[in-house]
């Protein structure tokens, strides 16, 4: 029982990255989906933009903190059934993600800082601008925000299409080392060690 | 072949029923992911009113000019500043109503999205100005010559620049069209005749310049009040100089009269009653309510559009320092996202020389 639980803890992200992991795919679909409908209406524009804004410097701070806990907790040992070629994969696209993720916001703060705009969040707070007041630099920082948006949407797509191969066809318990679990009945727990077994030998039990 | 599979997937033996499962999953997830991004986005919900399509409608109608505002094409940059005397903070806690001076940049334009349009003297006269550009507690507003809008809402704003194409053979709208739309927009009819009753003044530099969308102004103490504002000329003579008659007479007029000495417009703040209408630019306020002087805007010099002057400002409507607040006037949301539509379209054109040219005009 000890050792077995012991070996669930290290399949597991700690809480904490759960949290901060649950916490930014809420935080940037939403995201997301206010950028592209803002762009595209003209009704709700100024309050979507205002949203957007503000969710933009709370993603920011979120990932600040998730890349400073990334860098100070190693994350549990992939599934066998990742490959070598697929091991570099995940690696890159982890990666490229948390690049994308620091990015996005401060294109879209130096985007406004170069539009000469104040850069207004939480209602009245004005932060500073953090680009030069410039129209070329505006455009280019424009259309790279837009850019970066749509590889958002590209690589959150591969990365949840993987896990749930993973989790559904392969049975590797990809997912759960990101989900917080309920508390189980005996008989849930002795139904998931049978259908443990036979598919991952080598993955944990609860 | 399945050996192979199975052992790049680390040994794992598949079984059909798993991965159509999987790809259901997968198919399940991305069909809500992307469908939810792409309804987001208008891609697939067609009939709604969009910044593009605006920017189309501008297109179909004035043409392609790249590199020029989709609206208000036609314009020459000026700087100067505002001289608050300090009765504004009865109303407003901004920055720029305390007793002082505030920098000011703005464009003077006509109407329309040409930007080598002849000028008119009845094509409606813009004045933009942001106040304390680029600083973190900017104003920016931009202003007509007009005593009342043409539109109440972005549709109307819409339907009537599409019904505004002209037609080559007569050079004029279609008269079918134009009678459809106002048989559509009765208050854009009610608004001509208001507008008909104040024919304009001769020029920019005699000319009252209106917010027209009304805004909260909050003062220290928390109290919001209706306001619109607008600046009225100061010791004007209508037509002080011989006009120069050619296709920039307006402008021509003004860069001398800028050029002659600086030109001063107070600014005044009208307080609606609670019965105004302050969501609908079309219906003006009853003339005796009260008005606030709250300084003097003073235009000091004139300049060609040029990379870093008013031609890189996007007047937004929306940038308001604190103090100020919009109203829920559907004008002012739509003004801030199709104005934001043409400045990203035309930071990223190449851009051509304005018809304005500073230089060329002999004082």
């Amino acid at each position: 029982m000890g050792r077995h639980a012991a070996t669930a803890e290290a399949q597991h992200f700690t809480t904490v990255s759960r949290i901060l992991h649950w916490l930014t795919a809420i935080l940037v679909f939403t995201t997301l989906l206010v950028g592209f409908a803002m762009v595209s209406t003209v009704s709700d524009y100024a309050t979507l933009l205002k949203i957007h804004k503000t969710l933009g410097v709370v993603i920011l701070a979120v990932v600040i903190i998730r890349v400073v806990n990334r860098l100070t907790h190693r994350p549990p040992p992939l599934p066998p059934t990742v490959g070598r070629f697929e091991h570099i994969l995940v690696v890159t696209s982890e990666m490229a993600l948390y690049a994308l993720l620091l990015a996005q916001p401060l294109v879209g703060w130096a985007m406004v800082s170069a539009a000469g705009h104040p850069v207004v969040v939480f209602g009245s707070l004005r932060l500073p601008g953090i680009a030069p007041v410039d129209v070329d630099l505006y455009s280019v920082l424009r259309e790279t925000h837009s850019v970066f948006a749509f590889l958002l949407v590209a690589i959150v797509a591969a990365h949840v299409s993987a896990v749930l191969l993973h989790s559904v066809t392969l049975r590797d318990r990809m997912l759960a080392r990101m989900t917080f679990r309920l508390p189980r009945t005996r008989s849930q727990q002795a139904r998931q060690v049978r259908r443990a077994e036979p598919a991952a030998p080598a993955a944990s039990v609860e | 072949m399945q050996n192979r599979v199975t052992r790049a997937l680390g040994g794992v033996p598949l079984d059909r029923r798993r991965v159509l499962l999987g790809l259901a999953a997968v198919g399940g997830f991305l069909a809500v992911d992307l469908g939810a991004v792409l309804y987001a986005g208008g891609w697939v919900a067609g009939e709604r009113l969009t910044p593009q399509g605006f920017m189309d409608a501008f297109k179909r109608v004035y043409g392609s000019h790249p590199g020029f505002r989709r609206n208000h094409a036609k314009g020459v940059a000026v700087t100067g500043y505002f001289d608050s005397n300090g009765a504004g903070q009865e109303l407003s806690k901004a920055a720029v109503f305390r007793q002082g001076q505030t920098p000011v940049v703005g464009r003077f334009s006509l109407a329309g999205g040409n930007p080598n349009v002849a000028d008119m003297i009845d094509t409606p006269r813009g004045l933009a100005l942001a106040f304390g550009y680029p600083g973190g507690q900017q104003w920016r507003t931009a202003m007509l010559n007009l005593p009342v809008f043409l539109d109440s809402s972005p549709q109307g704003f819409y339907d009537r620049l599409v019904a505004s194409k002209i037609v080559p053979a007569t050079g004029k709208p279609d008269p079918e069209a134009t009678a459809r739309f106002l048989a559509a927009h009765p208050e854009t009819v009610r608004a001509m005749t208001v507008i008909k009753a104040q024919p304009p003044t001769s020029g920019f530099g005699d000319s009252t310049f209106r917010g027209l969308n009304a805004f909260y102004f909050v003062n220290e103490s928390g109290a919001r009040a209706a306001v619109r504002w607008s600046l009225a000329p100061i010791g004007k003579a209508p037509h002080p100089l011989p006009r120069s008659g050619g296709p920039n007479t307006l402008f021509d007029d003004l860069i001398r009269q800028i050029g002659s000495g600086p030109q001063q417009w107070k600014l005044l703040v009208t307080l609606a009653a609670p019965t105004d209408p302050v969501n609908d630019a079309t219906v003006a306020w009853p003339a005796q309510r009260r008005v606030i002087e709250t300084g003097t805007v003073t235009l000091t010099s004139v300049e060609t559009e040029r990379a870093g002057n008013a031609r890189d400002i996007n007047f937004d409507p929306m940038v308001l320092p604190d103090g100020i607040e919009p109203s829920d006037d559907p004008l002012l949301s739509a003004r801030s996202a199709v104005y934001a539509a043409s400045f990203r379209l035309r930071a990223g054109e190449h851009k051509s020389a304005s018809a304005v040219n500073v230089g060329a005009v002999t004082l």
